[in-house]
């Protein structure tokens, strides 16, 4: 009886609601086109190729943690410890190669095992996460803001209140890795993208990602239609441990050093930019491509206040504040 | 002080949708309507309107031949109009007291107060036959007393039209009697009611007229001795409708093996040494009043609850299910009776949510729109779901149709076993039908079905045994040649 009914039944305002509703989801990238246009005709220096790739470079850390934390949010959880976890990583990195170092003097294998540590660690850090949450039926804003504290306090101890620093030697080794480039592109921009086009792909192509967002729509309705829940959610987890990790890996480099301050608000960022790219906080839906504009758009505005003498740099977290209250005002009531 | 309502070429449109179409009817002051029709009829849309939660696009009402339009419900609840939802609107973690008076507070200065409220909470609460304390917080009251609490508060609110919609859904055939009474009694003090059920002998029963609506249209209006059941399913459908339920396969025969047989089987503080089997082939009904454990029972075979003993075997294989996944890779899976809290992901499109139980068949290892796409086509087909476009989210179906969907997806995996709790509640008799028939459908293709439902009636059409359940223990199972209404309720009651 109903297939006589299908398209026949589209009136023009249900089609004008759909367009809306797709132009809605571009939402992000509008945005940042116009902030782009704003941030040009203030400097030119902006639009140059060198600020871009600048820009992104700079972006690549917060950009590849908020495309974990994007699966973490739209599965229905949060992690605020991300900061203080990319900064006990890279203290911990630190310490393993200096010793490595030490050992078998400065090498390839040695920068090699560093970025191992480092993934490592990040996915361990996320499977305690995520068996806390699941297992020990904690609620992941506690368990996450117990782990902020003690990841930090812990390098802050290794560090004994000061920084860890890696040996000369290895850090000129390890450096290209933050500073090499590729076909004339950072290596941290093309990590930044290879994240985010394998995060988009899983969550949109893949069982696993249906069932992070099944299971942030409706967690009961999941559990009931054989959806193993618990797994899914220690999976989200460990993958934003992984994000942390491929972050540090990228930063440590950047420094060569590990300090009380390193990763200071970045949970705070990358939530931001999962918020501003149209994922609602809520879970349930979501975009992996919006939370990478979300990430570039934030530094964006920090880079043009650089750029430009309109507004104090001093003010650039308020500015970075307006823009998240405008995004999620003009996003609400969509459901 | 009865009022009288006048409803006068209300129309009223959902974006471009006209879902009531110059509804034009009276009723009559201080008598019980039942309001009959369809999901869909817009019958609930059209209590909204009255009760201001919604507003007429155009055309409006009359109270006591006065013109009037609600743009909230505190305005209505002022005129004396107060609707129970069929989901309570009530405060989980205030005191029974809190409740009846939020937005009305007593104040003493700027100070609540307490004393004064508790003690005419007390007196309403009286009123409906409830004896326990105002101070009681909501979480801890069972659902009747949820339902009693609503009506304690819309009486403190001096209603003197009271709309109750599928008041019964949700309670047992004791309780149902007592808000009968308090019916009756709110009746006599002059109080105007309109009853919306899909439970006709109730609607018989209880009711002085009936006012039938279809495809957001009035029907008709007639007294209620008028007509009988048969008649007043036909006025909502709109057509004859021919027998309800499906001629009856043949019972497997007793000697037949058992597909699934379950052995002293217990969910603590639900069900106790539960043993039971069903045969391929074989409608299996479980019967039981409220809180008999019948949902229990069975979200603890699917892991869903932490159960203790007993054995559960397939085709003689002893099986371990500690999740519903486990279930469905053994091929038993479970249709929630919460259809928007379990059932279905109402946010979610159709397709996303019928291949949600056997995604892994569509992912390989990437998942295939164009598959699940057809897999959507063909249980639209299969199982009948009216939708006129498969693009929308499952919130955009009727209720029937969601209920359809949702049985289309614990379907996908093809169990061997399947178990449908109460697959047609708040669905329309057109849709029950289509149901019942998918139901012996599946029996005749080989698997076995378990339906729990609190419609005896269904039960008894539909299924080739009964277990009935009591106070956790399964107390008799009845051969297709001994189901009768007065059997279930004897042993669910256990006065037999």
């Amino acid at each position: 009886m109903p297939p006589e009914l299908a398209d026949s039944h589209v009136s023009p305002a249900a089609r004008a609601a759909h367009l809306w509703g797709r132009l809605h989801g571009f939402g992000p990238v509008v945005g940042l086109l116009l902030l782009c246009l704003v941030g040009t005709l203030l400097n030119p220096d902006f639009a140059t190729l060198d600020n871009t790739l600048n820009v992104l470079q700079r972006t690549a850390f917060i950009g590849i943690i908020a495309v974990g934390m994007c699966f973490v949010i739209i599965s229905g959880g949060i992690d605020l410890s991300v900061g203080s976890m990319a900064a006990l990583i890279a203290g911990c990195v630190i310490m393993v190669m200096n010793k490595a170092g030490a050992g078998m003097g400065a090498g390839p294998t040695v920068v090699a095992l560093g970025m191992l540590v480092a993934l490592l660690l990040g996915a361990v850090f996320g499977l305690i996460h995520g068996l806390l949450i699941t297992k020990g039926r904690i609620e992941p804003f506690i368990v996450t803001l117990g782990t902020l504290g003690i990841f930090r306090a812990y390098l802050t101890y290794f560090a004994d209140g000061g920084a860890l620093t890696l040996d000369n030697a290895l850090a000129d080794l390890y450096s290209p890795v933050y500073y090499g480039s590729l076909l004339g592109v950072p290596f941290p921009v093309w990590m930044l993208v290879a994240v985010a086009i394998a995060g988009g792909f899983i969550l949109n192509r893949t069982a696993y990602g249906r069932y992070v967002q099944a299971i942030g729509s409706n967690e009961q309705v999941a559990r009931y239609a054989a959806v193993d829940v618990d797994r899914v959610k220690i999976l989200t987890y460990m993958l934003l441990g992984l994000c942390v990790g491929i972050a540090t890996l990228l930063y440590v480099p950047r420094l060569g050093s590990a300090s009380p301050t390193t990763g200071l608000l970045w949970e705070l960022e990358a939530i931001a930019s999962v918020i501003v790219g149209g994922t609602a906080l809520r879970g349930g839906a979501g975009s992996v491509a919006g939370t990478v504009v979300g990430a570039i758009l934030l530094s964006v505005i920090s880079n043009i206040l650089n750029l430009t003498s309109i507004i104090s740099v001093y003010l650039n977290a308020a500015v970075q504040g307006f823009v998240i209250i405008i995004v999620a005002f003009l996003q609400r009531g969509r459901r | 002080m009865s009022l009288t309502v006048a409803f006068q070429k209300l129309s009223k449109n959902f974006g471009p949708v006209r879902v009531l179409h110059e509804v034009s009817f009276e009723l009559a002051p201080g008598r019980v309507t039942g309001l009959l029709g369809e999901n869909g009829a817009g019958k609930s849309t059209l209590m909204k309107i009255l009760a201001g939660y919604e507003t007429a696009t155009e055309g409006g009402f009359a109270i006591d031949g006065q013109p009037l339009r609600f743009t909230s419900s505190r305005e209505a609840e002022h005129a004396g109009v107060v609707l129970i939802h069929q989901e309570f609107n009530l405060a989980e973690d205030l005191t029974v007291a809190q409740n009846i008076f939020l937005g009305h507070e007593r104040r003493r200065g700027w100070l609540l107060d307490d004393d004064n409220m508790n003690a005419a909470a007390r007196e309403v609460l009286q009123q409906v036959g409830l004896t326990l304390s105002p101070t009681t917080r909501v979480r801890q009251l069972i659902v009747a007393e949820k339902q009693l609490v609503e009506i304690a508060k819309a009486l403190s609110r001096k209603a003197r039209l009271l709309v109750m919609d599928e008041p019964t859904a949700t309670l047992t055939p004791t309780e149902t009697e007592r808000l009968f009474a308090l019916i009756a009694q709110l009746k006599a003090q002059g109080v105007s009611i309109i009853y919306i059920s899909h439970k006709l002998d109730e609607v018989e029963r209880i009711t002085d007229e009936v006012v039938v609506m279809r495809d957001g249209r009035f029907i008709t209006r007639a007294p209620t001795a008028s007509l009988n059941r048969h008649q007043m399913a036909n006025l909502m459908v709109g057509r004859e409708l021919s027998d309800l339920y499906p001629p009856k396969t043949p019972t497997p025969p007793p000697a037949a093996a058992a597909l699934l047989q379950v052995r002293d089987f217990s969910v603590p503080g639900w069900a106790r040494e539960v043993s039971f089997e069903v045969r391929a082939g074989e409608i299996l009904g479980f019967a039981g009043l409220v809180g008999a454990g019948r949902t229990e029972l069975f979200e603890g075979l699917l892991g869903l609850r932490p159960a203790s003993g007993g054995a559960v075997t397939l085709v003689g294989r002893a099986l371990h299910l500690r999740n519903p996944r486990d279930a469905a890779d053994e091929g038993i899976t479970y249709l929630s009776e919460d259809r928007k809290g379990k059932g279905l992901h109402v946010n979610f499109g159709l397709r996303q949510n019928l291949t949600l139980m056997n995604l892994a068949q569509y992912a390989r290892p990437v998942l295939s729109p164009a598959r699940e796409h057809a897999a959507l086509v063909q249980a639209v087909e299969d199982f009948g779901i009216r939708t006129g476009d498969l693009q929308q989210k499952a919130s955009a179906l009727s209720g029937g149709n969601q209920q359809k969907l949702a049985l289309a997806k614990v379907l996908q995996p093809q169990p061997r076993v399947v178990v449908l709790d109460e697959p047609t509640r708040g669905v329309d008799v057109g849709a029950k039908r289509d149901i019942y028939f998918l139901i012996q459908r599946l029996a005749q293709a080989g698997q076995a079905v378990i339906v729990i439902s609190s419609e005896l009636v269904e039960l008894i059409g539909l299924c080739h045994r009964v277990a009935v359940m009591r106070a956790g223990r399964l107390t008799a199972t009845l051969q297709d040649d001994m189901l009768t209404e007065e059997a279930l309720i004897a042993h669910a009651t256990g006065t037999r």
